[in-house]
């Protein structure tokens, strides 16, 4: 995992990977932290009354979870450095399993390079599904 | 039924919101953060901020009471049982940091019908109490119709 300095970035490179296993609990957590308490996210009963496959993670739980590696690697080099945008589209639930969970994996690669920084890509999967699309990260580089 | 004559209303600024230190690690924690920045106040400080450092998605909670004003809007008819998020992005001057108070103020820039849903997009500019920038929150919400 290379620094995030310009001149040694290339477009293409991966800056960062990771899998986080979500689980209820992780909702619940969710839930409690952002205030966010909408019942899809931990009745089964209510999911099933409105049409879902089942009890979904709050999309602003993957958007949140999914810069957090992005973060990480920022700090290795500019421990001050901070987001400057970040943008997501929901394209696909994720589903949580009461029993096994669910697994996000995670893959930032460098999408874009200019003066002001770079634009990270994200890639966020669960079995190899695209579950937000669109996510961009905008980072300043240490000049 | 979404009014098509919401797009370009600005909703009151919303009460204060002050950060707090354990809501911001709270919040940090439920998104599987390690950075040090948003755990711990002598890093964060190390950094040169005043405090823990937010998340970059701590801006939604801000966001989520001024996104209460358009729920509770019996004009834009916007119902929350049909909402899905669609789109969501922040934009920021700075990061948020525990101590901030802040204040939210939405305006609606569109609304779209596709088929028989719409599509809400607001945006949420997040001021601390001078009135100077901090982040930017928008928001594309797809509101079901009836099936």
């Amino acid at each position: 995992m290379s620094a995030p300095e310009a001149g040694r970035l290339a477009v293409g490179e991966i800056v960062a990977e990771r899998e986080l296993h979500v689980t209820r609990d992780t909702l619940v957590r969710y839930a409690g932290a952002s205030g966010d308490f909408n019942p899809i996210h931990y009745r089964d009963d209510v999911a099933a009354a409105v049409g879902l496959p089942g009890v979904l993670a709050h999309g602003m739980l993957t958007m949140g979870a999914a810069v957090q590696p992005v973060v990480d690697w920022l700090r290795a080099a500019d421990p001050s450095a901070t987001v400057a945008d970040y943008q997501v589209r929901f394209t696909r639930p994720v589903v949580v399993d009461p029993e096994l969970g669910a697994t996000v994996r995670i893959v930032a690669k460098v999408g874009a390079l200019d003066e002001s920084g770079a634009r990270i890509d994200l890639a966020v999967t669960v079995d190899g599904a695209a579950v937000l699309g669109k996510a961009q990260v905008r980072v300043p580089l240490p000049a | 039924m979404v009014n098509p004559e919401l797009a370009g209303r600005t909703y009151p600024p919303t009460a204060p919101y002050l950060v707090g230190r354990e809501t911001v690690r709270a919040f940090a924690r439920a998104v599987q953060s390690t950075d040090p920045l948003s755990l711990d106040v002598d890093a964060a400080r190390a950094a040169g901020y005043a405090d823990v450092v937010a998340p970059p998605t701590f801006p939604i909670v801000i966001q989520q009471t001024t996104l209460e004003q358009l729920l509770a809007d019996e004009d834009a008819g916007v119902d929350f049982a049909r909402v899905v998020h669609g789109d969501q992005r922040f934009t920021f001057s700075r990061p948020i940091v525990a101590g901030d108070e802040l204040v939210g103020t939405m305006t609606v820039t569109s609304v779209k019908t596709l088929g028989g849903n719409a599509m809400v997009t607001s945006e949420s500019v997040i001021t601390d109490l001078d009135g100077a920038h901090v982040v930017t929150a928008t928001s594309a919400l797809v509101v079901r119709g009836d099936a």
